[in-house]
């Protein structure tokens, strides 16, 4: 499944929107349930089918969402379950999940629902740089054509109602995927994130929760969801980031007015790597990948551009490579043809 | 190269670690790894959120009805030792056996136990007076953000009509 869509980045990967050469993507998504029915860790299999079913009935009657494909969960296999994850279409939680769960992915594949994951309901939208509100319009979209079909969970005085408290209200986490070189090399990135949690928002890796930071990517989110509107959420979400681009920016500048050399050379050495090694981690790419966007981002390296590198970062991960050569490799293989594969896209 | 510690698969992890200023690379197979505790980030790992609740109630609620019996959600069955041990509802109804824990801990996580953001459209009739305060509400703080403090004043006083109505 899915070594189609395996030979493209995904639409949020394009390389495309505001400030996308620091910011990657915008993503938002709305936790819903459906009301008067137990929430999906507390239904047994009758009530979480018939979740799904009236879940794809109202998709089925909504002009915007029609066209997508739903995707039963539980019959993907492993690797199917990674790609998801990677691709930013399914949280960890639902690859997991034991039965009645299912993915919607829309037409573009810029929107997705998750359905029996945590909530009932997961609805999400992406957008490729910063667009933060195209991202919240979108799902609010969806929302609003959903909500015409199936009752939501809602109390006048708590908002939304969700499994978790932490979700409580909107319903609503807002986030960007960042990428910080600058703050990381002038060592500033800790009071950077320590000065965006005091502002409510939360610093995590690339694949969110729990999940390590590689390639001094970021993602940054809204903590709290209840007592704010969603128009709230977007604009101080939108308005630090800015701060923080700004901030990137600044160290990028001082970076290079007292070690050009030495930036110019770690950028360079990086390009080495990736257009000569015969075997690459996932990780060293990513890395890698940092430095040549930093590259492109001040104007050193000119024969790249953002969607070059996004293409690798996206294929190489490790279920986006062995769906791209459609087979199953051990990480020793997949290291190899890893390598095979970038040297293929930088030589072209 | 063979993994260092059970020498017999191939080493594909090769971590570097700073022990004590003493630079140490391991060289690992994929289990050996994550026999370690070297993880993929995608198999991600438990999240400390339950545990963040549980603390939080055990200190807020616990110690306040420790000998009361504990509350049970008729809608759903869950109890509150047993909400408190997950950090997960149940269902809706949830929300208000618990109301008076739950009102505690929101105030705690997102300083504030009030919705102001959207209704859902089949919603915003019947409820037509709290939601049309929220929408009021959004215009005041944005009126006081930029300082437009005319607006404000008026929003103000919409609003206590609005309170006097009900």
């Amino acid at each position: 499944m899915f070594e189609e869509m395996a030979k493209k980045p995904a639409v949020w990967l394009s390389g495309e929107g505001s400030d996308s050469q620091v910011v990657l993507s915008s993503r938002v998504r709305l936790a819903r349930n459906i009301a008067n029915s137990p929430f999906p860790s507390r239904a047994d299999t009758d009530k979480r089918e018939s979740i799904l079913s009236f879940v794809k009935n109202a998709v089925g009657k909504s002009e915007g969402l029609r066209r997508g494909t739903f995707v039963d969960c539980a019959k993907l296999d492993d690797l199917d379950r990674s790609f998801l994850v990677e691709r930013h279409l399914a949280s960890i939680e639902l690859t997991r999940c034991r039965d009645s769960c299912a993915l919607f992915i829309g037409e573009e594949e810029n929107t997705s629902l998750m359905i029996n994951e945590e909530d009932h309901l997961r609805v999400q939208a992406l957008s490729s740089g910063l667009e933060i509100r195209k991202a919240f319009e979108m799902a609010d979209q969806m929302d609003e054509e959903l909500s015409g079909s199936l009752e939501f969970a809602f109390d006048p005085t708590f908002g939304y109602l969700t499994a978790c408290p932490t979700n409580t209200g909107t319903g609503m986490r807002a986030s960007v995927l960042i990428h910080l070189p600058g703050l990381a090399l002038t060592r500033e990135i800790e009071k950077v994130i320590s000065q965006i949690n005091k502002l409510g928002l939360v610093v995590r890796g690339f694949y969110g929760e729990g999940s390590d930071v590689w390639g001094n990517l970021f993602q940054v989110s809204n903590q709290t969801t209840l007592g704010r509107s969603e128009e709230d959420i977007v604009e101080s979400l939108e308005r630090v980031t800015r701060q923080i681009i700004e901030y990137e920016e600044n160290a990028r500048k001082r970076l290079f007015s007292e070690a050009e050399d030495q930036i110019e050379d770690k950028i360079w050495r990086a390009f080495g790597i990736l257009k000569y090694a015969r075997t690459l981690t996932s990780e060293e790419v990513l890395n890698m990948l940092s430095a040549i966007r930093l590259g492109i981002g001040t104007g050193i390296v000119k024969s790249l551009s953002l969607p070059q590198v996004n293409e690798i970062l996206a294929l190489s991960q490790p279920a986006h490579l062995q769906k791209y050569f459609k087979k199953r490799m051990e990480p020793g293989e997949r290291d190899r043809i890893r390598a095979e594969l970038v040297r293929s896209k930088l030589g072209q | 190269m063979k993994c260092q510690d059970c020498g017999k698969k191939e080493a594909t992890h090769h971590i570097t670690q700073v022990i004590n200023d003493q630079k140490v690379t391991l060289n690992l197979c994929e289990e050996c790894a994550a026999k370690r505790g070297f993880r993929n980030p995608l198999e991600g790992v438990p999240f400390p959120l339950a545990e963040f609740l549980a603390s939080m109630l055990s200190k807020a609620q616990m110690k306040k009805q420790p000998e009361e019996a504990d509350v049970v959600c008729k809608a759903c069955g869950l109890s509150f030792s047993d909400f408190a041990k997950a950090g997960r509802l149940g269902c809706g109804g949830c929300y208000v056996t618990f109301k008076e824990q739950l009102d505690d801990l929101l105030r705690k996580v997102h300083g504030s136990t009030r919705h102001r953001g959207k209704f859902p459209n089949t919603k915003r009739d019947v409820m037509k007076p709290l939601w049309e305060e929220n929408k009021l509400q959004e215009e005041l703080r944005k009126a006081i953000e930029q300082e437009d403090f005319e607006r404000a004043a008026q929003l103000r006083d919409q609003l206590k009509a609005l309170a006097g109505k009900k």
